[in-house]
């Protein structure tokens, strides 16, 4: 590859210690280059522990806008001698590592193919700060000072942002930028910089932002309109309500009277957080929560009593790796079936799948308007990767013309020209009932029960009566497939082959589509962006031979919910499954692609060569 | 079968209280309960006070959990908002519904099962956050739906039906309540409509978390000799200490007290609660001095009925604390929640 090739084009990965500063240094290093026009990728491996283990950093630099793992690491910044075998090894031939050279590992860093740039960054530091823990800190600074030389960062960005980040304490920019200055210096003297692969300015990023998907989900229940929002806190899930909390608590004072117009409440346990939701909602407010697979587990009985008794609720499960406890601050997209079928019974519910934090932001909104039109849980499956890495994504925008759907609600006019109220009859044969709320006027009293009930909402143990009902919330979920976001369709329309796939897997697929191209293999792919699946899901995969399903899973969990949930013949599906913990990679899906088409399946695919 | 609506005629000559509607509008389904249960006695003091302090129907949200205790929200007030959820969770759809429209009555019927065992943990939440209701145990020391079970209220050496003996000790709602800081928190015995009347009405305007545990025998699996929780035992053994009148905001104090038994204690609306001691050493105001009084008494077997204490905690009522508005949160308009796009443009530069 020539070094021409390497400007704006590679993979940095920093390994570090948990608990010693370096997330900011890591940020600090996207940021600038980020604010310097190109596109970014930052993604965190971080451990479920608050100091001391190891956690990675990965940035990736990329000119074409990838915002997935290329699966591949050009520059190794090994800052945790525990990890140093391991780190040293996942260097790409052609690479550079970068390590502390205060204590000097020849024999543990030897590779021939890579170059080893080592800088004594402790004893810089220890020069020139004093206290252990400053000491500690500035170090990962100080690599990224580093970093910007080799990289030809420009430092008055960093400055800038720093500036921003320690606006109330001046004091810190100065240290900051000392320790930055350090190993920028210390490199221009030692090393030939900058490095064939490095930065250079583009135009690339106007009109984007670096946000993570929790806070853009978060940002979207604000604008929703949520007033009440129950949790217990969960990994990967916990920031999505930190985030709202702290967007309300500017954006949802009364300026006037200083009353917050929201009501924040931390839950017992992941049951009382559902049943809060479930209560607000039957009350007329709009409400949420935020969870993750745990959490789900423990809401599924609440979540059914919301099916049957047709209760609204907004739920984020932001997804983390499984089993049980599984690995909580790694990503996978395991919840897929489990959030579809949560709880006992013939349930199902609406699920959404975002791609991305701008998807997060519309499809929260989305979410509370589907869940009060059908009056009905829905879940938002973010996961790790989605939820809490800061992706680059547009600008949001929002469109103030916009008001809610609160569905079919009776007011107090309605009321009144009525003569008889009830609760669950079908009157617009749509599946979807009229509600009412309490205290609105007398005639628009009901009971709600989990319990068996007629279409007027008493009580009943007869079958017919509560096979009407139960039908009836079948032809609702069908009319749901009207209202839920179609898939996203891409690609000719003419291959016989085709991805399908789920949320944070786009960024990957994307590339590998690009990738696959590149080598003479055109695929059409299709992002289902919720359940029930409509009737454009339908017509792709019954327009398509063989279907390649690219999930983060083990068990082919949204291979599964299209064999049970569309007309799709099980053998046309075949499963790309990345299961690792990792967000997966483009390479995986083109290693993946290819290794099928090598079994003598390449003209399905159409491919031209 | 809570199907069964009640026949409605009403004659011409019932008394009315102040929305003009009679105590008839008060009732609900016919209740599918054991002839002679306790609990349909409590129903009918809940209509009383109900209709007593003329409660809109439409302004009283009814929830419950699972059990026999459960499904008498549909036996009063058909004209209220009635919510049965799943067993246990009442208290978390009461925190809900409660955030989300603060002008509500909302009025918890709950079970020993219901609250002591599978829904401890939301009770004792529910109580923490001082959620602005009435919860109301209909406490008798069994499963009765599932067939006589010793519930997690029963007492040490009572009796099941087939003879078997409860080792283990009991939970007791009034003691827990006072230790997790209620500061409103009433026992009473479902034979005893006269106490438990004024009782449910004061728990209603009591603007706090308000519980009232209800000794209701179960005449089917928990009302023989050897029980500690049959009519027998209760009327034996149930020694009332406090009486609690309440008094709307209106009306005079026209009962005769005598001089240093009447205490009052003003409720947010300007009603009061007056209550009346039997016992001349004890000072139901005072959260220790309550708990120390009724806990003493159980060593002695004996069981203390009554508002057991009373004082007010309105500053750390959810709403309070939470500072929301006045208006109930689900009549905010839309304006008030969303920031806007030029608000979201400002927000943006944050994230570049």
């Amino acid at each position: 590859m020539g070094s021409d090739d390497r400007i704006n084009d590679f993979v940095i990965k920093i390994a570090t210690v948990n608990g010693t500063g370096s997330a900011s240094a890591n940020t600090l290093l996207m940021k600038s280059i980020f604010r310097s026009g190109i596109p970014v990728m930052g993604k965190n491996y971080f451990p479920s522990n608050i100091q001391g283990l190891p956690t990675w950093y990965e940035i990736r630099v990329s000119k074409d806008g990838y915002v997935a793992r290329s699966g591949k690491v050009d520059i190794m910044v090994c800052m945790n001698a525990e990890t140093y075998a391991r780190d040293v090894r996942e260097v790409a031939a052609g690479g550079y590592l970068l390590y502390d050279s205060t204590w000097p590992r020849p024999a543990l860093l030897k590779r021939d193919d890579v170059t080893v740039i080592g800088v004594p960054l402790a004893r810089l530091c220890n020069e020139h700060f004093k206290g252990v823990r400053t000491r500690i800190l500035m170090k990962n600074i100080c690599y990224a000072g580093v970093l910007a030389a080799l990289l030809d960062l420009d430092l008055e960005r960093i400055r800038e942002l720093l500036a921003e980040t320690y606006a109330k304490k001046p004091a810190l920019v100065d240290s900051n930028m000392q320790a930055i200055q350090l190993g920028y210096d210390y490199a221009r003297e030692h090393f030939s910089c900058p490095l064939p692969l490095r930065v250079a300015r583009m135009d690339k990023t106007r009109g984007n932002i670096m946000i993570d998907g929790n806070t853009a989900a978060a940002l979207g229940c604000v604008y929703a309109g949520a007033t009440v929002a129950a949790w217990y806190p969960i990994t990967p899930s916990t920031s999505l309500m930190d985030a709202f909390k702290s967007f309300a608590d500017k954006l949802r004072i009364d300026p006037q009277t200083g009353k917050a117009n929201f009501a924040f409440i931390q839950a017992e346990d992941e049951l009382a957080a559902i049943g809060m939701v479930l209560g607000a909602n039957w009350n007329g407010a709009r409400s949420f929560t935020a969870t993750s697979g745990p959490g789900v587990s423990l809401m599924s009985e609440f979540l059914g009593l919301g099916y049957y008794a047709e209760i609204p609720a907004v739920l984020f499960d932001v997804q983390r790796v499984g089993p049980s406890t599984g690995m909580p601050t790694r990503t996978q997209q395991c919840d897929v079936l489990a959030a579809a079928y949560a709880s006992h019974g013939d349930t199902k519910h609406v699920c959404l799948y975002p791609a991305n934090p701008e998807e997060c932001f519309y499809m929260a909104v989305q979410a509370f308007d589907l869940a009060e039109r059908l009056q009905t849980p829905v879940l938002v499956l973010l996961d790790l990767d989605i939820g809490m890495n800061d992706w680059m994504c547009r600008d949001l925008q929002w469109d103030d013309s916009y008001q809610p759907d609160r569905g079919k609600v009776l007011g107090k006019e309605d009321l009144e020209k009525i003569d008889k109220f009830y609760r669950y009859l079908d009157k617009d044969e749509d599946g979807i009932t009229y509600r009412t709320f309490p205290g609105v006027h007398p005639k628009g009293a009901y009971f709600t029960r989990g319990s068996g009930h007629t279409q007027l909402g008493t009580y009943t143990e007869d079958s017919a009566e509560y096979q009407l009902v139960l039908d009836r919330l079948l032809r609702k979920f069908a009319t749901a497939k009207r209202y839920v976001p179609k898939p996203l369709i891409e690609g000719t329309g003419t291959a016989k082959a085709a991805i399908v796939s789920i949320g944070s897997c786009d960024g990957a697929v994307h590339e590998a589509l690009d990738v696959l191209k590149g080598r003479g293999i055109q695929l059409d792919y299709m992002r289902i962006r919720a359940f029930p699946f409509g009737e454009e899901v339908e017509k792709f995969l019954a327009d398509h031979e063989v279907l390649y399903v690219v999930e983060q899973n083990r068990d082919a969990q949204l291979r599964s919910l299209l064999t049970l949930e569309s007309r799709v013949g099980k053998s046309k599906l075949r499963s790309l499954l990345h299961y690792s913990g990792l967000p997966v990679s483009s390479k995986f899906i083109v290693d993946g692609v290819l290794a099928d088409l090598g079994e003598g399946r390449r003209a399905v695919a159409g491919v031209v060569s | 079968m809570t199907f069964i609506p009640k026949p409605k005629i009403s004659h011409p000559s019932l008394p009315r209280n102040e929305l003009g509607l009679t105590r008839r509008d008060y009732e609900g389904a016919l209740s599918t309960l054991c002839a002679g249960c306790g609990h349909d006695s409590i129903t009918a003091g809940i209509i009383e006070a109900c209709w007593g302090i003329s409660v809109r129907p439409e302004n009283l949200v009814k929830l419950s959990g699972i059990g026999c205790s459960s499904k008498t929200t549909a036996y009063f007030v058909s004209g209220g908002h009635g919510f049965n959820s799943v067993h246990g969770r009442m208290p978390s759809i009461a925190m809900g519904a409660n955030a989300a429209n603060r002008d509500l009555y909302y009025i918890g019927i709950s079970g020993d099962g219901d609250s002591l065992s599978i829904g401890l943990g939301q009770f004792c939440h529910a109580i923490r956050r001082n959620v602005n209701m009435l919860y109301i145990i209909e406490n008798n020391g069994v499963y009765g739906l599932t067939k006589g079970q010793f519930s997690a209220s029963a007492d040490i050496g009572t009796k099941a039906k087939k003879g078997e003996v409860n080792q283990q000790p009991p939970i007791d709602p009034v003691l827990l309540a006072m230790n997790l800081g209620a500061g409103f928190v009433a026992r009473s015995f479902s034979g005893d409509k006269a106490q438990l009347v004024p009782l449910i009405q004061a728990g209603l305007k009591y603007p706090g978390f308000a519980l009232i545990d209800v000794l209701s025998p179960c005449v089917t699996f928990n009302d023989h000799e050897g029980s500690t929780k049959s009519y027998a035992f209760t009327r034996e053994n149930y020694e009332p200490v406090v009486e609690a009148d309440f008094v709307p905001k209106q009306r005079e104090i026209t009962a005769d007290y005598a001089a240093g038994e009447a205490m009052s204690v003003m409720l947010h609306d300007g009603s009061r609660v007056v209550l009346r001691k039997l016992a001349a050493d004890y000072d139901p105001t005072d959260a220790h001095a309550s708990y120390d009084y009724v806990q003493q008494h159980i060593a002695q077997g004996e069981y203390l009925t009554g508002l057991l204490h009373c004082r007010p905690t309105v500053a750390t009522e959810f709403h309070a604390l939470n500072r929301t508005p006045d208006a109930p949160l689900n009549q905010l308009p839309f304006s008030a929640l969303n920031p806007g796009s030029r608000q979201l443009e400002k927000l943006m530069a944050r994230y570049r």
